[in-house]
């Protein structure tokens, strides 16, 4: 019998904003000694109350757009209500029916769409520390990460296979690092990962009636790890005729293994309802259009340029995924280098040389490096120096990129010709 | 015979400080010296300041210089325990102040104390208060009303020159009106709620409990406005309520409901017909209108506030606050457990969301008389201060007293409660809302009414 893996995913990334999403605490809490980044409002004293953060609200509907998300244009708060010691006021300020951005896409390298259900604000909870103290087993509660605006997305259930998983999964935190509103580190849980995992026959057009939640994974490849035991344990069960619990699990980095964590609640168990405290939001078409407009290029229009300009798919891929390489490209372009080759030297420098052109240009020219007369040299290093007489005394007044310049300008005209043996001569004659 | 300094309104007491005819010192002494006297058999109080006379020897310079305050208890004040009258939250000290409370001061008044209040401000009797119930100063025998029933009785009593309360549905305008002053509910989002206990928050509204109109007035123009700490409170500017009195007003077309009185005791409708009746006289226009029957806003306030109090007071979790959950009071309990109920899957369609559909169209209903009508007529109770224990196993005590005031506050309009009368030594009062924002209307009818009568100037003997 073959299976078929049903997969979706809701991902979880804290904003970098100044502030927490209801109150002016500080929201980057990495790091800080517990419970000094906290007021009354992110500690949920009697009578305080939440004002929501226009700049993380702004921030989530412009990653809604950058997904291809339809925006609410009428919205709101709504309250999660569960007990929790991290929660402070016994419930979350989430959003309920009506998100501020849903039904988005994922245009994968395959083509393969994969649908964004919704992208939603909401607060973080405190953070549970297990310590003994004296002795003593005891939970301690830090309430520095309480109301730290959090973004959720999450997909339809599109995926049945763990590449395009992680493909999308990368994407997403490529996104979110493009629209420069969250670090997206795993490590540091401002990116965090839930995957659902089922299995069905293949063939089988109705989705399975159960899933699983793995929760709280931090990295793509324990995700990976978790997915594929998953599905192992999954069809075991499945071929010896049962269908497996619904309930959400952990994962064990160590054994690698998946375990049972709670049962799954269902939705509605949560009370939802609307926020009072907190009064509807209402934008404008042009508002919306105004946050579009201001959308940096997204990785996927920087791939397809980079491809349009001569250079693999799969480069393109790997420079518009590292921005210190994808910079370094720019750079090079800027040095005239012609764009496949700059692609090329881009990916393969060393990494020690990535944030430094100049060794680079010289690093490309020791590998494609022409002879060239060096009386043609001295000639036309002269001739440079004397049409560039800002450049030069920008250079005498210590301006070492002026030198580059010149460089660059030499090169223009005796094309690969080494880049060292230009300097030297250019060093020589000023 | 002139009056004591505690006896004085709170517009006289400034004049009076003003002409230094006497002291802060000695207006909060006065104060101090009728609760000594008479709050063991009164109970207004929770706590007193025992700061209040030093803080008196040089009040901060501002409109309310010196002017001695009493405070319900669901108002945090730091440096005096705020408990909301519950067990919960015994000797609670905040680390914050409410904005009113930091209004009030910053304007130079004096918080004399806390008041006693309804547990949670859940109820209509001040009975429900777990540190014991408030006697009503007309008679001790009857109850004050509540919530804010400690904040009305201190008044009533001249212990403060003016209290502060807060009203969820009735519990400002129900207390000043069992206790025969004079209570204003402004507009929901009017005045901040920062650092009020929540108790339903969608209708919450701080507000003053005065001896006269124009003493409201004042304390509304110090509590009232935006606050960037409340994201529902108000942008609007805030009118000069208080000059705004001395505008006369004219012709006010006013609607007289008679679902409202259909459903009020005979004796104290005869009273409110009576008031309704002076407005004539001073040349108003009452006519009687119809308004979707109180009786619905019963049940759809009751589900409203009750799912908001299970979810506001899911932060007395046990872990903090130093009480477990199962020093909730009883009323609390139910409370609870009823929200709870009606938010739960397969019951919100059919309760959460039924009531507020029906909210919208009492909203709507309120919106189409106020097309034709400039004030509405709307006494906060249909009878006079019942008796001492009159809440035991009556669960829906509250929501049977506030009938006439759920309306209102459900669509969140301001409205008054003034002395009109007295049935068996009882004070009875007469009601008027407005429209959203109408607070300056709706202050300077309250006010005409008592320059044409004297009823609010009558004092119970203690």
């Amino acid at each position: 019998m073959k299976w078929q893996t049903v997969l979706g995913f809701e991902v979880h990334v804290e904003l970098s904003t100044r502030s927490k999403m209801f109150c002016g605490c500080p929201a980057d809490h990495f790091g800080k000694p517990p419970n000094t980044q906290t007021c009354p409002v992110c500690l949920g004293l009697p009578g305080a109350l939440p004002v929501p953060n226009a700049k993380a609200i702004e921030w989530c509907i412009k990653l809604g757009l950058a997904l291809g998300c339809q925006i609410n244009l009428f919205s709101k708060f709504d309250r999660k209500n569960y007990f929790y010691p991290d929660l402070p006021k016994g419930y979350q300020i989430s959003q309920y029916d009506l998100p501020f951005c849903h039904s988005g896409s994922l245009t994968l390298s395959s083509g393969k769409i994969i649908r964004i259900t919704r992208v939603h604000m909401e607060e973080d909870t405190g953070k549970l520390q297990h310590a003994q103290i004296d002795g003593q087993k005891v939970s301690l509660v830090d309430f520095n990460r309480s109301g730290v605006p959090l973004v959720e997305i999450v997909t339809e259930p599109d995926f049945d296979n763990t590449d395009d998983a992680m493909e999308y999964l990368k994407e997403i935190q490529l996104i979110v690092r493009t629209l420069g509103i969250s670090s997206a580190d795993m490590e540091k849980g401002s990116m965090r990962l839930e995957a659902n995992i089922s299995v069905r026959k293949g063939g089988q057009a109705t989705l399975p009636k159960y899933k699983i939640e793995v929760k709280n994974v931090n990295s793509f490849r324990f995700v990976k790890k978790a997915i594929e035991f998953e599905v192992v344990r999954q069809i075991e069960i499945l071929s010896a005729g049962k269908i497996p619990v619904q309930e959400t699990r952990g994962f064990n980095e160590t054994t690698g293994e998946t375990f049972t964590q709670r049962l799954k609640e269902v939705a509605n168990e949560y009370r939802y309802f609307p926020e009072p405290d907190i009064p509807p939001l209402v934008f404008t078409k042009d508002q919306i259009s105004v946050w579009q407009s201001e959308l940096p290029k997204l990785p996927d229009q920087k791939r397809r340029e980079l491809t349009a300009l001569g250079i693999t798919a799969e480069k393109s891929g790997m420079l518009v995924a590292d921005p210190q390489r994808l910079s370094l490209y720019e750079q090079l372009i800027d040095h005239r280098i012609p764009s496949p080759k700059a692609a090329e030297a881009a990916i393969n420098v060393p990494g020690n040389l990535v944030d430094n052109p100049t060794a680079v240009l010289n690093w490309i020219s020791e590998k494609t490096a022409v002879s060239v007369d060096p009386q043609i040299i001295i000639q036309t290093v002269s001739r440079v120096i004397n049409d560039n007489p800002k450049a030069v005394s920008d250079y005498q007044a210590g301006k070492q990129a002026s030198l580059y310049f010149l460089v660059g300008m030499v090169r223009r005209e005796l094309g690969n010709a080494d880049a060292g043996q230009i300097t030297e001569e250019l060093k020589h004659q000023l | 015979m002139p009056k004591a300094l505690h006896q004085l309104t709170l517009e006289e007491a400034l004049a009076g400080l003003k002409n230094r005819d006497f002291t802060s010192h000695d207006l909060v002494s006065a104060c101090l010296d009728q609760i000594k006297k008479y709050d063991s058999g009164i109970h207004a109080f929770l706590e007193v300041n025992d700061q209040a006379l030093k803080e008196a020897e040089s009040p901060r310079p501002g409109p309310l210089s010196g002017i001695p305050v009493a405070v319900k208890d669901n108002f945090l004040t730091p440096g005096l325990t705020t408990t909301a009258s519950s067990n919960i939250l015994k000797g609670y000290l905040p680390h914050y102040e409410s904005t009113v409370t930091a209004r009030l001061k910053a304007a130079g008044a004096i918080v004399i104390g806390k008041t006693n209040m309804d547990a949670w401000a859940h109820g209509s009797s001040t009975e429900t208060s777990d540190f014991g119930a408030t006697l009503n100063p007309w008679n001790t025998a009857h109850l004050p009303g509540g919530s804010s029933g400690g904040s009305a009785a201190a008044v009533a009593a001249d212990m403060c020159i003016f209290a502060i309360g807060s009203e969820t549905a009735g519990s400002i305008r129900q207390p000043a009106a069992w206790c025969g002053v004079t209570g204003f509910k402004p507009t929901y989002g009017r005045v901040s709620r920062y650092g009020v206990i929540a108790m339903a928050s969608s209708t919450d509204s701080p507000g003053p409990l005065a001896k006269t109109a124009a003493d409201a007035a004042l304390v509304l123009q110090i509590i009232a406005g935006l606050d960037p700490y409340d994201a529902t409170s108000s942008p609007r500017p805030v009118p000069d309520f208080f000059n705004n009195l001395k505008i006369k007003i004219k012709n006010l077309r006013i609607g007289l409901p008679w679902e409202y009185l259909e459903v009020m005791q005979p004796d104290t409708r005869r009273l409110v017909e009576k008031a309704a009746d002076e407005f004539i006289r001073m040349g108003h226009q009452v006519e009687s209108i119809s308004l979707i029957h109180p009786k619905y806003s019963i049940g759809v306030y009751t589900v409203v506030q009750r799912s908001e109090v299970s979810s506001n007071l899911a932060r007395y979790d046990g872990l903090r606050f130093g009480s477990p959950r199962s020093g909730f009071g009883e009323e609390a309990k139910r409370r609870i457990m009823l929200g709870t109920y009606t938010l739960s899957s397969g019951y919100y369609d059919q309760y959460y969301n039924q009531a507020q559909k029906v909210r919208t169209l009492i909203v709507d209903d309120f919106t189409r008389a106020f097309e034709k009508y400039d004030l509405i007529i709307n006494p906060a109770s249909p009878g006079p201060a019942l008796k001492v224990n009159a809440t035991l196993n009556e669960p829906m005590f509250g929501e049977m007293q506030d009938i006439l005031v759920e309306p209102s506050s459900i669509a969140g309009l301001p409205g008054f409660s003034v002395p009109c009368g007295f049935i068996d030594g009882l004070p009875v009062s007469f009601g008027l809302i407005g429209p959203q924002f109408s607070e300056a209307l709706v202050l300077s009818a309250a006010r005409n009414y008592q320059q044409a009568t004297q009823w609010h100037h009558a004092k119970p003997r203690l």
